[in-house]
């Protein structure tokens, strides 16, 4: 389902849906037209038109074998979908870093991957607002923060989050979770938050 | 708010803002400062005098650490003219210097001044400054500013103003943020703008009559400028990404401003008239906070080129880059003083974050602080002082530390974090 999901991501899963539907009503439009032909025609054969009608009722059978699947697999994707948004929720919406960097921690990584899950299964935007501890200038901060928030717009781009959905913006060393100094503090104010 | 606070600065009254005001205290001045008698100068209006204008003078000199104030305490006589002083009063209790004065307030204010040399029994120096009774607190400063160059043989800067961030901290939710302006000895604060986004970067035009800064008010930085007079208000920039570090170039025409619209933080120079914009750097490092030589001819700013940030070059003629700073792992935001020579900057040393000093002809870096989270230095305009932003407990504060690392004061606000000080130009009253 995972698999699933993912590659529908990547084609953008909203549109695929919409193609899909319209592709499934024109084919019943046809079968539905063939029948008619089929059942116009003039033709005395009458094992002609038993095997047309037979065959047009195989193809409706199929059709609707098919939407079947179809709505299954939606609401498979429903509900995989709000599972992913849950595992996301989960997980929390701050990124932790390591001093003076803008690698994410393998923490991180998972905890964004949870965010990519969801993000790929809906339309939402999300704004990564990047932050430093107080240590060095603040207009250097600010470059450091952007980084960060950029490592993580970088990584959600790289596993099919469009870039137009994502903003970024760095704060550096403003709003701090923590107010004091020493590492118990700092390792607080080094983040990513999604919003 | 704010255009409420402009028009109290039009018409001359201030707003009071307790909070944001810095309180001063000296917390080292240099060997043997030099004994001054500041006599309490006389009043000629009616009522009483709003200000105490020598007190004023004595604060300043007080404050600059190269003077020690002899208390009224110990004064024999309160002399206003130089036939009512006798100088036997002062070698009593050894003052060097006496200082006698009188203010009187018209359509203008008025203070005359004579500065006499006890030893030599001589007046050193006589003179009057004039301007609006509003200003009359900054004519004090500009009594202390003649009085210290004649004393020291250096300019005052006391005739100046200090532009900074005060934050109230607001562990539920988002800080409060206020610009403030106030005279160099932090009184007559005036905020600015204010609010729950942050307010970076301020910093002055050469002529003293404009700011500019970054705010985060529209959820992203942009870069604004501000007429001080006026209170006219323009944004400057609003690109994708960083909008930061605004500096004016020294003829006023443009400003080194750092976006990072293409990618990565570069330098950038934003033509004021024309609105162009000329990329100055074009690296894949971070290039940040660009600051001009006096002769607008080269800018400073600091670069991560190398592997860590280091201050660099940027020659405005052969559009080369050169590296300056190459001790320790981090030297960064530098500004330098008028003379072109002196370079106060942010220095790493054992993790710690010290402002310094480079010398731009010898190459020679002296650490002035002992403090661990310093940064934000800003030169006072004779180039004496370096104001600059530390920590004392959860709050930032502001310290001051003579370039020669003889004198120290600190500013804490009474209330709150006051951070990135901007000492303004000499301003034409």
């Amino acid at each position: 389902m995972r698999y699933i999901r993912r590659f529908w991501g990547y084609t953008h899963w909203g549109k695929v849906r919409t193609m899909k539907n319209v592709t499934l009503y024109t084919k019943w439009l046809g079968i539905v037209f063939a029948a008619l032909v089929l059942a116009a025609c003039s033709s005395n054969d009458t094992k002609e038109q038993e095997a047309a009608a037979a065959a047009a009722e195989q193809a409706a059978q199929e059709a609707a074998a098919q939407e079947a699947a179809q709505q299954q697999a939606q609401a498979e994707a429903a509900a995989s979908q709000r599972e992913a948004e849950a595992a996301a929720a989960a997980v929390g919406t701050i990124f932790y870093f390591d001093f003076d960097s803008s690698a994410l921690t393998d923490e991180a990584r998972s905890q964004v991957d949870a965010h990519i899950a969801a993000l790929l299964g809906n339309n939402d935007s999300v704004r990564l607002e990047g932050h430093t501890d107080e240590r060095g200038t603040r207009e250097y901060n600010l470059a450091l923060g952007e980084r960060r928030a950029n490592a993580v717009r970088d990584y959600m781009v790289a596993n099919g989050v469009p870039s137009y959905r994502i903003e970024t913006v760095s704060y550096g060393e403003e709003n701090p979770v923590a107010y004091g100094s020493g590492e118990s503090n700092w390792q607080q104010n080094r983040r990513v938050e999604l919003k | 708010m704010l255009m409420r606070n402009f028009f109290a600065l039009l018409m001359g009254v201030y707003v009071s803002c307790a909070s944001a005001e810095l309180q001063i205290e000296i917390n080292q001045g240099v060997e043997n400062p030099t004994p001054v008698a500041i006599v309490p100068f006389a009043w000629q209006g009616v009522g009483s005098a709003p200000e105490d204008v020598a007190q004023i003078i004595d604060s300043d000199l007080a404050r600059s650490g190269q003077f020690s104030p002899v208390s009224r305490r110990d004064m024999l006589s309160f002399p206003s003219r130089e036939s009512e002083l006798y100088f036997r009063d002062w070698r009593a209790i050894s003052a060097e210097y006496v200082l006698i004065g009188r203010v009187s307030v018209g359509s203008q204010a008025r203070i005359d001044f004579q500065l006499f040399d006890v030893t030599r029994q001589t007046a050193v120096e006589a003179g009057t400054v004039t301007g609006p009774v509003s200003e009359l607190r900054m004519l004090a400063h500009r009594v202390s500013d003649q009085v210290y160059e004649t004393l020291s043989g250096i300019p005052g800067a006391f005739a100046t103003r200090l532009l900074y961030v005060s934050v109230t901290r607001n562990p539920e939710g988002k800080d409060f943020y206020r610009l403030t302006l106030a005279d160099s000895d932090g009184r007559r604060p005036i905020v600015l703008l204010e609010g729950r986004d942050p307010i970076l970067s301020p910093t002055w035009s050469p002529d003293g009559r404009e700011i500019a800064y970054v705010s985060f008010e529209t959820s992203r930085p942009a870069i604004y400028r501000q007429n001080l007079l006026t209170g006219q208000r323009e944004q400057l920039t609003n690109f994708k990404g960083l909008n930061n570090s605004p500096a004016w170039s020294p003829d006023g025409n443009s400003m080194a401003l750092v976006l990072s619209k293409d990618g990565n933080p570069d330098i950038y120079i934003l033509n004021l008239s024309s609105r162009s914009l000329t990329r100055l750097t074009r690296h894949f490092a971070i290039d940040t906070e660009p600051t001009w030589m006096p002769d607008g001819k080269s800018l400073l700013f600091t670069s991560d080129r190398g592997g860590r940030p280091q201050i660099y070059r940027y020659d405005l003629r052969t559009n080369k880059i050169d590296r300056v700073t190459f001790e320790g792992p981090y030297n960064a935001r530098a500004r330098v003083a008028q003379d072109g020579r002196n370079v106060a900057l942010v220095h790493q040393r054992d993790g710690r974050y010290h402002i310094a000093v480079f010398d731009l002809v010898t190459d020679r870096l002296t650490v002035l602080t002992e403090t661990s989270l310093d940064e934000s230095p800003s030169i006072a305009p004779n180039g004496s002082i370096v104001l600059y932003a530390t920590k004392r407990g959860e709050e930032s504060i502001l310290g001051a530390v003579a370039v020669d690392g003889g004198v120290r004061f600190s500013l804490p606000s009474r209330e709150g974090s006051v951070q990135e000080p901007a000492w303004s130009p000499y301003v034409t009253p």
